[in-house]
């Protein structure tokens, strides 16, 4: 943000700047495919503990809709939100609007139906697969084409969609580069990490869904497969959610970050480290076991930056930690935040060898990402949104009592899960190492599957919580003109 | 530098990640350059063929409409497809494919794995997995007979009345004993897997075919 900019030029009005209305959609489309995921997790979950009634119907089968669990976060939630989130930061951050309004529009609608082909694919692929054309081309090119999912764990999304949906990353990219381009003087550090996502998603996205289909056979596919999980969730959803991070928490605490020496340690020790640790998803496999030393020890590394980046944000919270009661977005990120130390701190000791033997495969596993995806990302999101609906809609909340259902039950519940699932990992691990029947490591674990369904319904809960006020909030009552106003551009 | 632009787009977008690339993609791609990538039917082996000849025998019907002739060429075929069923299923997310050398599982499944067993068209993308709610299936090969796969597809809990594996009905015609195309082909895929290697296990005597006939 240029002082002397805003010093000399007249601030342009919020409403020139920002298409509120498509940050309404984006944040409708995130919470309708979060709806959908959290269903698919309710399905599987119920699957383990024997208790599906489901079971055995073709298009609602469990390991269909483990596609349809992850890819509805990754890019129906996810995507959904932080496209909403960017459409309100980057203009108000830059005082200028994206490249194309026209654009936007459009790569909200393209968007919507790559999430949902990818859906109807993961559903009616497999059934469709036995076609006598899909043999032949398959044969003949001799490179596997599913009509399905993708191989790739988190690139499901089929081939036939895939290049599509790079097109519409790289135009998400082009259409916010335009302000941030037109920006002058030194960029705030929200803009930094938006920058470096605009060009590390696409080439992130086009090395795991292109590589390991067409170019790169095997354990090498393997490696490129194991960077792609790793820069989606560290090179896409972590600097969207940092980047949000560093623009909304000064604008609550109405003070400065902390230091500005940190916020660049943090930002370049992640665009460093984050990237060279791919291979730690896969480790003991047949990759070169010199490449997985070395995975090892980024990852360890990157922890140290990850705690530069949480000792920056106390600092910046110190002296107004009364704030995380009061302020209801506050304490979303920032409970978002502490999960994040310990997700990382987990990592830096998971990621070992010596955990890894025990661990590897189990639910402890499964326990670490929903800590990731649901314990920070989601909730910063909530908490975001909890921010920014009242001012999209012009008015308070329905009830702030169901915001804060909202919160402790998601808060809870992942949390439940995340301790259940680890403790179920041990387990697992542990009985594996010591040769007992395969059986007897299913079902000590259900104990803790029946935990995890609780837990997952109290998450699920919290959702339809805040699904019911915003309903409310929306329907309820006439909008009274400008009880929340949006606030002043230019927060940084 | 760390605050421009420039810096920020070249250095930590692009030069970071082409750094990273090289280290976690380009090594491996070096390293495995002389270990040429098999085919589906470079990959068919006597003891799949065995396999696939005994489907062929045990579900003639099924077998006749789905591949015709038990040729290695069809059993490529099967291959090729039940590697299809077995990715759009999502068998992949409970079961891995390959054998650590620690937590004593090369005395639970079998060797432990080497790269050179990747390096087919029926590991593009590789199918490592990374979750074990269900065993390691890469030496699943020979371990169970072919009719075994096919009633605990058409419904896990008969044969194993703890699992938690889903039904997979759809890939019969209503009945265990009438498996379709995507069913024969899923069975060929499992008994493929590991049948490549020396320590193939021989639970199951392998009859001659012409001689059963003529007893």
């Amino acid at each position: 943000m240029n002082e002397s900019d805003q010093a000399t030029a007249a601030e342009p009005r919020h409403e020139d700047l920002v298409d509120e209305r498509l940050v309404r959609w984006y944040f409708l489309a995130a919470l309708l495919y979060l709806g959908v995921s959290m269903t698919g997790g309710l399905l599987m979950a119920l699957q383990l503990v024997h208790w599906n009634p489901l079971n055995g119907i073709e298009i609602f089968s469990p390991g269909r809709w483990r596609f349809i669990h992850t890819n509805a976060v990754a890019y129906g939630f996810l995507a959904n939100a932080f496209l909403g989130m960017l459409h309100w930061t980057v203009p108000r951050l830059t005082l200028h609007r994206v490249g194309s309004v026209k654009l936007s529009y459009f790569i909200f609608g393209a968007w919507q139906v790559i999430v949902l082909s990818t859906a109807a694919a993961f559903i009616v692929g497999p059934t469709l697969q036995a076609q006598p054309w899909v043999a032949n081309l398959t044969a003949s090119l001799q490179i596997p084409f599913s009509l399905g999912a993708q191989g790739i764990e988190w690139g499901e999304t089929p081939f036939w969609i895939d290049p599509v949906a790079l097109l519409g990353l790289v135009l998400v990219g082009v259409n916010f580069m335009v302000p941030i381009a037109k920006a002058k003087g030194p960029l705030y550090v929200t803009l930094w990490y938006f920058m470096a996502m605009f060009v590390w998603t696409p080439l992130t996205y086009a090395m795991g869904n292109f590589l390991p289909e067409y170019m790169v056979p095997g354990v090498n596919a393997g490696a490129v497969g194991g960077l792609f999980i790793h820069d989606l969730v560290g090179l896409f959803v972590t600097p969207l959610g940092w980047g949000m991070m560093y623009y909304i928490v000064p604008i609550l605490l109405k003070k400065p970050i902390w230091s500005h020496g940190l916020s660049l340690v943090g930002f370049w020790g992640l665009a460093f480290f984050y990237p060279l640790q791919g291979i730690h998803h896969f480790l003991y496999t047949p990759i070169p076991m010199f490449l997985q030393y070395h995975a090892v020890i980024s990852t360890i590394a990157v922890e140290f930056v990850v705690a530069t980046v949480v000792i920056n944000f106390i600092g910046t919270l110190w002296g107004d930690g009364r704030m995380i009661v009061t302020n209801l977005p506050l304490r979303w990120f920032y409970t978002g935040m502490i999960y994040y130390f310990i997700t990382c701190f987990q990592c830096a000791l998971q990621v070992t060898l010596t955990f890894q033997k025990l661990i590897h495969f189990t639910d402890w596993v499964v326990g670490h990402a929903h800590l990731v995806m649901f314990g920070v990302f989601s909730m910063w999101i909530f908490g975001f949104m909890t921010y920014l609906f009242p001012r999209l809609l012009n008015r308070p909340w329905y009830s702030r009592n169901l915001c804060e259902w909202h919160f402790w039950l998601s808060a809870s519940g992942v949390f439940i899960m995340f301790l259940d699932l680890g403790l179920a990992g041990v387990f697992q691990g542990y009985y594996w190492a010591a040769l007992f029947p395969w059986d007897v490591s299913v079902n000590g674990s259900q104990p803790f599957w029946v935990v995890r369904v609780f837990a997952g319904l109290m998450m699920f809960g919290g959702f339809l919580c805040f699904v019911y006020n915003l309903w409310k909030t929306y329907r309820g009552y006439a909008p009274a003109a400008a009880t929340a106003p949006a606030p002043a551009v230019a927060p940084a | 530098m760390f605050e421009s632009k420039g810096g920020v787009l070249f250095l930590a977008g692009v030069g970071f990640f082409v750094l990273a690339f090289l280290f976690n993609g380009v090594i491996p791609m070096l390293m495995f350059r002389d270990m040429p990538e098999q085919t589906a039917e470079q990959v068919v082996n006597p003891r799949l063929m065995y396999q696939f000849t005994e489907l062929s025998r045990r579900y003639p019907e099924s077998f006749r409409t789905a591949f015709g002739e038990p040729t290695e060429e069809n059993c490529a075929q099967a291959l090729r497809l039940g590697r299809q069923v077995y990715l759009g299923e999502g068998c992949w997310h409970c079961h891995s494919q390959f054998v650590r050398p620690v937590s004593n599982e090369s005395l639970r499944f079998g060797e432990v794995s080497q790269p050179i067993e990747y390096q087919n068209e029926l590991q593009r993308p590789v199918m490592f997995g990374t979750r074990r709610v269900g065993p390691d299936l890469s030496r699943q090969g020979g371990r169970h007979a072919n009719d075994w796969h096919a009633v605990h597809f058409f419904r896990p809990k008969t044969l194993l009345p703890d699992s938690p594996m889903p039904e997979y009905p759809w890939l019969f015609e209503g009945d265990p004993s009438k498996p379709n195309q995507r069913g024969l082909a899923l069975i060929t895929y499992v008994q493929w897997l590991g049948s490549w290697l020396d320590s193939y296990p021989y639970y199951e005597e392998l009859q001659d075919f012409e001689r059963e006939d003529d007893l």
